[in-house]
């Protein structure tokens, strides 16, 4: 090999994720994104197979975000009752859909032509910002000037598995890393006691894409979301077997590290190490996990304030574990809650049912998510997103050319409302306009792409410079596109 | 401690660097030869071919392909590179010039002057354009000679070659211990046990040595170790993904994966019986078992998906699958926009695509076609087959086994939708019915429904009789002859049945002529409207009426009896080739999106792959030329596969990439060498490229590492030292089942479901429940875990384990307190330890530090030493104290752990225990 073959292998090593996790121990995301070298500044630097993640933050740019929460509406909740008010909508309520409006669509269910839907709900002005929200939110009405809602989001896919992969991975295949993956890859966690990457699930269900939309990829699999549960043990295998007590778990693992701590002064192999400081994490998880999931000490005033009952799986508990999981600095904190596909095929996801239920679960404890981080000066730089992965249709649908048994509309990806809150975005603000039937976007229309980048934005990283090499090219969350959405960073 | 370590690592590497740079300016001296592929192609790669390759051809360049390169018409008219003239080579100007507007690249950094040089001599020496190593063909190297006794076979002189090179020293052996655990996880990923390596331990000789290498080679459960590996390359699972993620019937193709690697079949035909089972000249049973190699795709059966788009995605997948398996070439790139790093256009995937696109599955909910095996009916079909003969007054004869044809003979004049040779949309029950409708419901109209019955006997035909149900008038059934386009020779207009529930109707129509001899028939089922109500008809069966032909009630009843007993065997989704009626023709897909079809294209192999101009017609051809000598790569890539299950780390590092973005391999001539004997002296035997590698000094190196291996070679890139590697997630688990006693052997049959925590499977659509279906399930080895892609088994996926969702080559091995978390925690590993310390105990006979260093003994295979003893008996000390506090001041905890569970559970999570070292 010349001296030549040996710069270049080195050079290939360094970009590989094995060698680098393994020596060049900063951030993955520096050798990403060509800061080689970075890895001069050792006092900054935390193994990161010995952490969950690494401590650094390696911005691009000045972070106005130091965490999310996003709240995913599994199923996706109809914008039309909730944010996108269509006076015009209603006035064509039962009327036959154009054909102007078919052609050229496909739709999952919808077949034939189909009636308009007027809206199932009635709606109002909030705020000093004048934001529209519905009948359906009481309590979210009284945080109208914190949020800003994207009226115009739209997305490339209508079939729910695929479009939840969209969104929390960038492309509607499997096999890439999910949002919070890349941010805690980027970006390492405050917190060396708990997981950079927790996921919250109420409902019942895990979202349709399964367990890919907290999935890490190619990326190392310390970057996977790990699901906290509220119901059995917090993290799986947390706690000790029967009959060994905390004392006793700790001498075993003292016990332990101590022989590998000779196997390590025998045999040099660098890993032994890593798994010392491996076990006494897990140790300190132990008690950690179950801490930041115990609701039961936070107050009264609290628990009325969310509508928290301990011990349930449910989106009012989860939005309090984020919070104290904001508190203690755990960088990405996904919720998922299931049953908002509302077709009008079964009363128990219809609009006029099923869908009221689910508004009232997760109306107050959002609600009270945004006015307690508010109140505890951590809302400004978290940032907050709510959303489904695609909207519904202001066509009611009409399965297989007959009339559902209740109301429902269908999947629809031109037009859907999310909003975001907190850390970088600006409060009390709607961008974002739809047609006059809520049916295309028409002006400032923001992709899943654009909302990914601008959420990387708010955290301080550049989503075209975060990327991973991988089967020869290099990778990032936005694919090709995505723009950040500069109108609404505050 | 660990910040020391991490420090000087890094130091080394950047002050390396900064030496390497230095030393590669003053390296570029006019004598040495430059190489294209080696030198050259790695910074235009880095440099140039984001603007100038593939997809971008900027100013009119692009470097991907020679003769682009070289008679570039660029905007500029001036040429980048002038053979032998490096000043008048526009290429060297533009990288050295001050004008910003000029200077390429044209964003970020200046070229380093050192990789300019380098180009220029190259440049100057004639540029030479050679192949990338990978796509040369292989030839068979010299075995360097060796100036030292060291070393047992060929790998070794290659070895220690570089070795010396690099100033180091290989290591000493590995103790026996070590070597029996190393080479008992390495081949059938168990502990060794005393049986088999008792005489190797007791006399560690190279016969001993050689004897338990062939045992262990012999032993069935090497074919699961290497299951293992190619499981995660076919994206085996049990479940199909996507939203609702379903269980199928696939285990069998495990089961075959298994006995072909324990048979040591040849890998050219395990390749072929695989990529082309179905193709072969009557096929086998198990060739067409084989095939689910590529049924294991996803298939989404989500609502409202369309069913051609995931066929797409399918057909994608595999071509995909298939380059990365037996190519190391990521095609994936090349699906949406020529390759933009090596040599692959567009069009050559969707030549390729061609050879995959005319298999019948098409996305079905059905998952259609299957292969239904009906072993344990044998016997009853074989009474009933004998009843239907004799009602229809012919001989019964002598038959071993009753497949599908022969059943379809026994249905016969009766047609049921599963016995049909072809279809397309068509939705085919289980039992046989099917109908023009789809899931899918809101595009019927475009859609044409086919079902195609081949050599159908049409002498004294009269007359078809459906037995149908219509909701209404709108539906037509027309039969053409031999093929879609062929004449008409029945049309029958549907009419609604009376009643609202499904009432079915018989109704016969007769051929408009009559017809002679043996024909295909193509039926046509023709919704004329669209509407998804009125135009649909279901047919529960087809009877072809020959004239004096009577289908009795007698006969009927055996018939129905015969197709009860056929469906109930267990259907497994296979590969089957379209008939010619229906074959689909293939375009390049604009950007990858499979509704913008290009240029329609036919089956052929990648020009750079393709040294001989091979004519590939179907898989069975590109299968073929796969295995053949002309194949310049799967040899390559399947002897670094097995070299990177037995040091951690392949030749070629990138194992999915062998192209220019990929590593190149640290022993080039060494993987050539072995790659040459593997397809040619060994046969593609995978048992003798196993056996030549672990017989070799260098996999019996002793792994301990000294601080100067850790300066010169902290990879172990040269191999000074032996591999020391954490086990797989199903060596992990595998291993304290067997140590603990708890092991169940059983090879092979369906997956199981053994403990795994409540709540895991939170699942939509399915009433599907995680449990064990028998007591001994709970201890199969853990290859045998049901897989379900969208929720895997979380225990092994904390040890790395992929979804299975798409082919993966490697795991990322990673080192996590989750880890941790499982082998204290996890109930299977509890329970592990409880029964190895119960065991231990009993071994102990009352002496506890005996009873600690049997059990010591039986994970390790060595005695620990004083140290360890103290530490470990110390443990069971603690153990017992507070346990007798724990049950006085709890009573109604129901379960009190033995302290030698404690310190058992603390061996079997000793570094040592969970690495092979």
């Amino acid at each position: 090999m010349t001296v030549f073959d040996e710069l270049r292998f080195r050079n290939l090593q360094a970009n590989t994720r094995r060698h680098f996790l393994k020596n060049c121990t900063m951030g993955m995301g520096a050798l990403a994104m060509g800061m080689l070298t970075g890895c001069a500044k050792a006092d900054l630097v935390t193994n990161e197979s010995v952490r969950f993640t690494s401590g650094r933050t390696l911005s691009h740019y000045a972070a106005r975000a130091k965490r999310v929460i996003y709240m995913h509406m599994a199923g996706s909740p109809s914008q039309l009752e909730l944010f996108d008010y269509k006076p015009t909508l209603n006035r064509l309520h039962d009327e036959l859909c154009p054909q102007s409006l078919l052609e050229g669509k496909k739709f999952a269910f919808i077949s034939g032509v189909p009636k308009m839907l007027g809206h199932q709900a009635t709606f109002a002005q909030y705020g000093q910002s004048g934001t529209w929200i519905s009948n359906h939110l009481p309590y979210f009405q009284e945080v109208a000037d914190e949020v800003c809602v994207l009226k115009a989001m739209h997305t490339d896919e209508f079939n729910h598995a695929p479009a939840q992969l969209l969104l929390y991975s960038g492309s509607p295949r499997l096999g890439r890393p999910s949002i919070g993956s890349w941010v805690t890859y980027g970006l390492g966690s405050e917190n060396e006691d708990l997981p950079g990457f927790v996921i919250l699930v109420s409902g019942g269900k895990t979202p349709s894409a399964g367990k890919s939309v907290w999935g890490n990829g190619f990326l190392p699999s310390v970057y996977q979301g790990v699901q906290c549960r509220s119901q059995g043990d917090p993290v799986l295998y947390l706690s000790n077997p029967d009959g060994m007590d905390r004392n006793l778990r700790k001498k075993s693992i003292d016990a332990i590290n101590d022989i590998n701590r000779q196997e390590y002064e025998m045999v040099g192999d660098p890993e032994i190490i890593t798994r010392i400081s491996q076990y006494e994490m897990a140790f300190k998880m132990q008690m950690s996990v179950p801490e930041a999931m115990d609701i039961h000490k936070e107050p009264a005033y609290i628990h009325d304030m969310y509508g928290t009952r301990p011990g349930e799986a449910s989106f009012a508990n989860n939005c309090l574990l984020a919070r104290r999981m904001a508190e203690k600095g755990v960088r990405f904190i996904q919720l998922f809650h299931w049953g908002w596909d509302s077709h009008g095929a079964g009363k128990a996801e219809a609009l006029n049912h099923g869908f009221m239920d689910r508004c009232r679960e997760v109306d107050q404890p959002m609600t009270a998510l945004i006015k307690d981080l508010k109140q505890r000066g951590l809302l400004a730089d978290t940032l907050l997103i709510w959303g489904g992965e695609f909207g519904r249709t202001p066509m009611m649908e009409n399965r297989g050319g007959a009339t559902n048994p209740f109301v429902g509309r269908d999947h629809h990806t031109d037009a859907f409302t999310m909003w975001m809150a907190g850390g970088g975005v600006k409060g009390g603000m709607s961008y974002g306009e739809t047609d006059e039937i809520g049916y295309y976007g028409i002006q400032d229309q923001v992709h899943v792409h654009d909302l990914q980048a601008t959420l990387l934005h708010c955290l301080g990283l550049n989503h075209e410079k975060l990327t991973y090499r991988f089967q020869g090219r290099d990778f990032r969350l936005t694919d090709v596109s995505g723009h950040v959405l500069k109108e609404i960073l505050s | 401690m660990i910040k020391e370590n991490n420090l000087m690592a890094r130091t080394g590497l950047l002050g390396m660097l900064c030496l390497l740079t230095l030393l590669t300016c003053l390296s570029c001296n006019q004598s040495e030869e430059i190489s294209y592929s080696r030198h050259i192609k790695p910074i235009l790669n880095e440099y140039c071919l984001s603007c100038h390759g593939g997809i971008r051809a900027q100013g009119g360049l692009s470097f991907l392909f020679e003769k682009e390169a070289m008679e570039a018409q660029t905007e500029s008219g001036l040429r980048p590179i002038v053979p032998g003239r490096a000043d008048k080579s526009e290429i060297i100007k533009r990288m050295r010039s001050n004008d910003p507007e000029l200077r390429m690249p044209k964003e970020g950094p200046a070229l380093r002057e050192g990789d300019i040089q380098l180009i220029e001599t190259w440049i100057n020496q004639g540029a030479q354009w050679d192949d990338h190593w990978a796509y040369a063909q292989i030839s068979n190297p010299n075995v360097p000679d060796l100036d030292t006794a060291w070393g047992s076979n060929a790998i070794d002189h290659f070895i220690y070659q570089k070795l010396k090179e690099k100033g180091l020293q290989p290591s000493g052996r590995a103790t026996p211990d070590e070597l029996a655990r190393r080479l008992s996880f390495d081949l059938i990923g168990l502990p060794p046990t005393l049986e088999n390596a008792g005489e190797f331990l007791k006399n560690p000789t190279n016969v001993h040595f050689d004897d338990l290498i062939d045992r262990l080679l012999d032993s069935p459960h090497y074919g699961e170790r290497f299951a293992s590996m190619w499981l995660d390359l076919a994206r085996y699972a049990d479940s199909n993904g996507y939203e609702k993620d379903m269980g199928r019937s696939v285990w069998r193709f495990r089961d075959w994966v298994i006995n072909a690697l324990n048979d040591d079949m040849p890998f050219d035909q395990f390749t072929i019986e695989q990529l082309a089972g179905d193709l072969l000249d009557v096929p086998s049973t198990d060739q067409s078992i084989a095939t689910i190699f590529h049924r294991n795709t996803m298939t989404n059966t989500e609502g409202g998906t369309e069913d051609e788009e995931f066929r797409s995605m399918s057909i994608i997948d595999r071509v995909n699958t298939t380059f990365e398996v037996w190519q190391a070439t990521t095609m994936s790139c090349v699906q949406c926009h020529s390759h933009p790093y090596d040599p692959f256009k567009q069009e050559e995937f969707y030549e390729l695509y061609a050879l995959f696109n005319n298999t019948q599955d098409a996305d079905l909910d059905s998952e259609y076609p299957f292969l239904m095996e009906t072993d344990s009916v044998q016997k009853d079909l074989r009474q009933v087959r004998a009843k239907i003969l004799a009602l229809k007054g012919e001989a019964v004869g002598d038959l071993n086994y009753i497949d599908k044809s022969e059943i379809k003979n026994l249905a016969h004049p009766r047609l049921f939708g599963h016995f049909a040779d072809d279809f397309q949309h068509v939705l085919i029950a289980n039992d046989g019915e099917f109908s023009n409708s789809s899931y899918n419901s809101n595009n019927q109209k475009d859609k044409k429904y086919y079902l195609i019955f081949q050599d159908v006997d049409l002498n004294d035909l009269e007359e078809i009789r459906y037995h149908y149900f219509c909701r209404g008038d709108d539906a037509v059934i027309e039969i053409s002859l031999d093929s879609i386009e062929g004449p008409i020779i029945s049309r029958t207009s549907m009419t609604s049945s009376p009643g609202k529930d499904k009432d079915w109707q018989w109704k016969s129509f007769p051929l408009e002529v009559s017809q002679n001899g043996i024909h295909d028939l193509v039926f046509h089922f023709i919704n004329t409207t669209g509407d998804f109500r009125n135009g649909v008809v279901s047919v529960k069966e087809m009877v072809l009426g020959y004239q004096g032909e009577e289908t009795t009630q007698a006969l009927r009843s055996w018939q129905d009896t015969l197709l009860a007993l056929y469906q109930g065997g267990i259907k497994s989704p296979v590969m089957k080739e379209r008939t010619a009626a229906l074959r689909r023709p293939t375009h390049v897909f604009e950007r990858g999106n499979y509704l913008v079809k290009g240029a329609k294209v036919q089956p052929n192999i990648p020009e750079i792959l393709n040294h001989e101009d091979v004519i590939v017609v179907d898989r069975l051809d590109m299968a073929k030329w796969l295995v053949s000598d002309k194949n310049p790569l799967t040899a390559r890539v399947m002897v670094n596969r097995i070299w990177e299950q037995l040091f951690g780390r392949g030749i070629v590092e990138t194992m999915e990439d062998f192209g220019t973005q990929g590593f190149p391999p640290s022993h080039e001539e060494l993987l050539n060498y072995l790659a040459y004997q593997f397809s040619h002296d060994w046969n593609w035997s995978i048992k003798a490229l196993i056996r030549e590698v672990v017989s070799s000094d260098i996999y019996q190196q002793s792994s301990r590492t000294s601080a100067n291996q850790l300066e010169i070679d902290p990879f172990n890139i040269y191999y000074g030292r032996g591999t020391r590697a954490r086990l797989t997630a199903e060596q992990i688990r595998d291993q304290a089942l067997a140590v603990s006693g708890l092991l169940n052997t059983k090879i092979g049959g369906e997956s199981v479901m053994p403990y795994q925590p409540e709540g895991v499977w939170q699942i939509t659509y399915s009433s599907a429940k995680w449990e064990a279906k028998h007591e001994s399930d709970k201890y199969r080895r853990g290859l045998y875990t049901y897989w379900k892609r969208t929720t895997p088994y979380p225990s092994m996926t904390a040890f790395d384990t992929p979804s299975r969702e798409f082919c993966v080559s490697r795991r990322i091995t990673t080192n996590t307190p989750l880890q941790a978390l499982v082998t204290l925690n996890d109930p299977v590993y509890v329970e592990a330890a409880e029964s190895l310390g119960a065991w231990m105990t009993k071994q102990g006979q009352g002496d506890l530090k005996k009873a600690i260093e049997r059990g010591y003994e039986k994970a390790l295979l060595k005695k620990p030493n004083e140290e360890v003893l103290e530490i470990l008996h110390g443990l069971h000390e603690e153990s017992v104290q507070p346990m007798a506090m724990h049950v006085s001041m709890d009573r109604n905890k129901k379960k009190i752990l033995a302290p030698m569970t404690v310190v058992a559970n603390a061996i079997m999570n000793l570094d040592a225990f969970l690495n092979k070292s």
